[in-house]
């Protein structure tokens, strides 16, 4: 268990140390797991309670959220695939036979699971919180432990509230001075996988540190933990500190009064020791980072907007060349060519990565008063963002660029509820995945920052977002 | 869950880097319920054409690898999405164990919760063992208790988590061993409300 004396300590262990609630001579751990989200792909693990005839252990600290299937288009679910309709009433019913609290299409705060639960105010630091989706990670940039799990897992869980962990090893990404205008988390993420590898991370808890990072709003703190899975790493946190603090006060779900500043006390502490140990430290030079877009099917297959393709006949590594060969050949590109050069044929901006408030002003302020060349999918994260993006007349901007205003869902991120990039399409992405048929079977996906989706959107091509770059979006009223 | 104590069987190279869950089973396919079986989607988009013809450049279509238990394959294996439907289609399909360099995080501990052997070699020994399989070998034999593989006159050995080896070979179910905590479970929980009282989720203002 913690105990505040020990010295050298990282915030991961902090954390985790306070949560064990059994230590066996092998390792394993037994954790108590303070939140629980679900979601319609939970089906698994309830019919795993169901064959055992088991109850929910605790549903005050379970959560079901309607995301991953939800139709965009349409909040009513007479109008689609009975297939899909028949997801999200599995999870409807097993959340009301379990007595879990569940973000419903007809709730105002219905959206994606990792944007939900920080607005909400139900991710706090120093907790413990696990969910059947691999972006779990979204959530450590307050400071928690969060960590996406399988179904069996999540029908332990939900079982006794526990769950059996090793401790992973730690990993510090420090990111030192000031990002230049118009390169964001999205960009700071996608060079860091590039710079370690799909594979970098794994078997280790990262730690996002340095001063770029503590300038960071929660919105980009978010997007940069978010993508950690995607360097391998099934843990990302950033020690909680006043911006932390901010965001969380008022929230709904999170404490009031007295309960709130005896959190904020006992989180501000949860920072790790100044001379902490690290098993493996990586530092970046923000000022050396632009803005990135990915040209292959892994997310480490990103370079500067401003390079080129690479020749896989200049890659020395065998392997890697037989990589990036079959990567070009599913995108279609050719070596050498000039990233800018690739023309698309549609956009999408959402997903947990990107579909924030500050994410739509973003892609707001690259398109206000131009054209779209390409149709596209603006979707934001949840019912609050939309309804606050609206009020910033955001929407407008949107749908006078000839892009579509949609409802919060997971959406053409991974296509289960039906939006998806038609086979052979090329589509510029504010996701988190490039995987061959992701967004369909046949489809080619770039991933980049809002900025660069709506950039690409207005030329038809990959393109430097800074040099439509202009001044910020005045709110209207 | 079956214990996994050694296995003798047809093994199948698959010598791809990187390939994630979004392979193993593209998400179209994860409505359905379990019972229905999911070895039909194992590796589907790999395995068939728009049309749903067999691809005959498809390792898992090669006739005399029909029936394969051990699937080797490269580095990152089981990456990206948590979905445990991945492990559940390489399950229905057959396979028992897959050998490979490194693995995602959570395919790992899916697969193992599932009696899935995830077994760790060497770059090298991978390149070996898929060299054998290319050159003609047909079956190889892993042994959990010796931690090690044979295939034609290539013997190697592998690593995987001691912890993980042991809940394996004993077939062991993770609910079956946290249920005799319970108590201790509860004693937390109720220090730990006190301890941390801000944990606990404040009502919803707008709740119904
Ligand atoms: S938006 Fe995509 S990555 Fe995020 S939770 Fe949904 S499916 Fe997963």
């Amino acid at each position: 268990m913690y105990t505040p004396n020990r010295k050298h300590v990282t915030l991961f262990d902090k954390v985790f140390d306070a949560h064990v609630i059994v230590e066996r001579e092998d390792g394993q751990c037994l954790l108590w797991i303070d939140r629980h989200f679900l979601h319609e792909g939970s089906f698994h693990a309830f019919n795993k309670l169901k064959e055992r005839s088991a109850e929910v252990a605790r549903p005050d600290l379970t959560f079901g959220i309607e995301d991953h299937y939800v139709p965009t288009r349409t909040r009513d679910l007479g109008r689609i695939d009975p297939a899909i309709r028949g997801m999200i009433e599995q999870l409807r019913g097993n959340s009301q036979r379990h007595g879990v609290r569940r973000f419903g299409l007809d709730d105002p705060a219905q959206g994606i699971v990792h944007v939900v639960g920080p607005e909400q105010g139900l991710t706090l630091p120093g907790l413990t919180i696990v969910c059947g989706d691999s972006h779990t990670a979204t959530h450590g940039a307050f400071g928690a432990i969060a960590f996406g799990i399988g179904a069996s897992e999540v029908a332990h869980v939900l079982m006794t509230q526990t769950l059996w962990q090793k401790k992973p090893k730690r990993m510090r990404i420090s990111v030192d001075g000031e990002l230049t205008p118009g390169v964001s988390a999205k960009d700071l993420a996608l060079s860091t996988i590039a710079r370690i590898g799909t594979g970098g991370a794994v078997g280790h808890a990262i730690e996002y540190a340095g001063s770029t990072i503590r300038s960071l709003s929660m919105e980009g703190r978010l997007t940069l933990c978010n993508l950690s899975i995607e360097a391998g790493g099934r843990f990302g946190m950033i020690a909680p500190d006043e911006t932390t603090i901010e965001y969380l006060r008022n929230r709904p779900f999170a404490p009031k009064g007295e309960a709130f500043e005896r959190g904020a006390q006992y989180w501000l502490a949860l920072a790790s020791d100044a001379d902490a140990v690290f098993d493996h430290e990586i530092t970046l030079n923000a000022a050396e980072i632009a803005p990135v877009v990915t040209w292959g099917i892994t997310p480490e297959d990103a370079s500067p907007i401003t390079a080129r393709v690479p020749d896989p006949a200049q890659i020395p590594d065998p392997a890697r060349a037989a990589q990036v060969r079959d990567a070009l050949d599913y995108m279609d590109i050719k070596p050498g060519q000039s990233l800018t050069d690739i023309r698309i044929d549609r956009v999408f901006i959402g997903s947990c990565t990107n579909s924030r408030i500050e994410d739509i002003r973003a892609a707001a302020a690259i398109l206000v008063g131009r054209k779209a060349k390409v149709p596209g999918l603006v979707s934001p994260g949840s019912m609050l963002v939309k309804k606050q993006a609206e009020d910033e007349g955001l929407d407008r901007i949107i749908l006078e660029a000839g892009l579509e205003w949609v409802d919060p869902g997971c959406s053409m991120c991974v296509g289960m509820n039906g939006d998806l990039v038609p086979p052979g399409e090329r589509c510029a992405s504010t996701t988190n995945r490039n995987f061959r048929g992701r967004q369909g079977p046949g489809s080619r996906t770039h991933l980049m920052s809002p900025a660069m989706v709506a950039a690409a959107a207005i030329t038809g091509h990959l393109t430097d977002m800074r040099l439509l770059m202009r001044e910020p979006v005045p709110a209207r009223d | 869950m079956q214990p996994f104590k050694s296995l003798d069987a047809v093994a199948c190279p698959l010598p791809l880097s990187n390939v994630d869950t979004d392979q193993l089973i593209p998400a179209r396919f994860m409505k359905r319920s379990r019972a229905d079986g999911y070895g039909s989607f194992l590796l589907h988009d790999l395995r068939f054409d728009e049309t749903g013809a067999e691809m005959s450049n498809s390792p898992l279509n090669d006739p005399e690898r029909q029936g394969a238990r051990i699937l080797v394959t490269r580095r990152n294996f089981g990456c990206g999405s948590s979905r445990e439907a991945a492990v559940y289609a390489l399950v229905d399909y057959g396979i028992a164990c897959v050998i490979a360099p490194s693995f995602g995080d959570i395919f790992s501990s899916n697969a193992v919760n599932n009696g899935l052997l995830p077994a760790i070699v060497s770059e090298e020994n991978c390149e070996a063992l898929l060299n054998v399989l290319r050159d003609g070998a047909l079956t190889a034999t892993v042994d959990l208790g010796a931690l090690t593989i044979w295939s034609a006159n290539l013997i190697l050995s592998f690593t995987v988590d001691p912890v993980w080896r042991t809940k394996l070979l004993n077939g062991w179910d993770d609910i079956d061993l946290t249920q005799s905590y319970t108590s201790v479970i509860a004693n937390f929980a109720k220090v730990d409300r006190e301890r941390r009282p801000w944990m606990q989720p404040s009502e919803r203002p707008d709740s119904q």
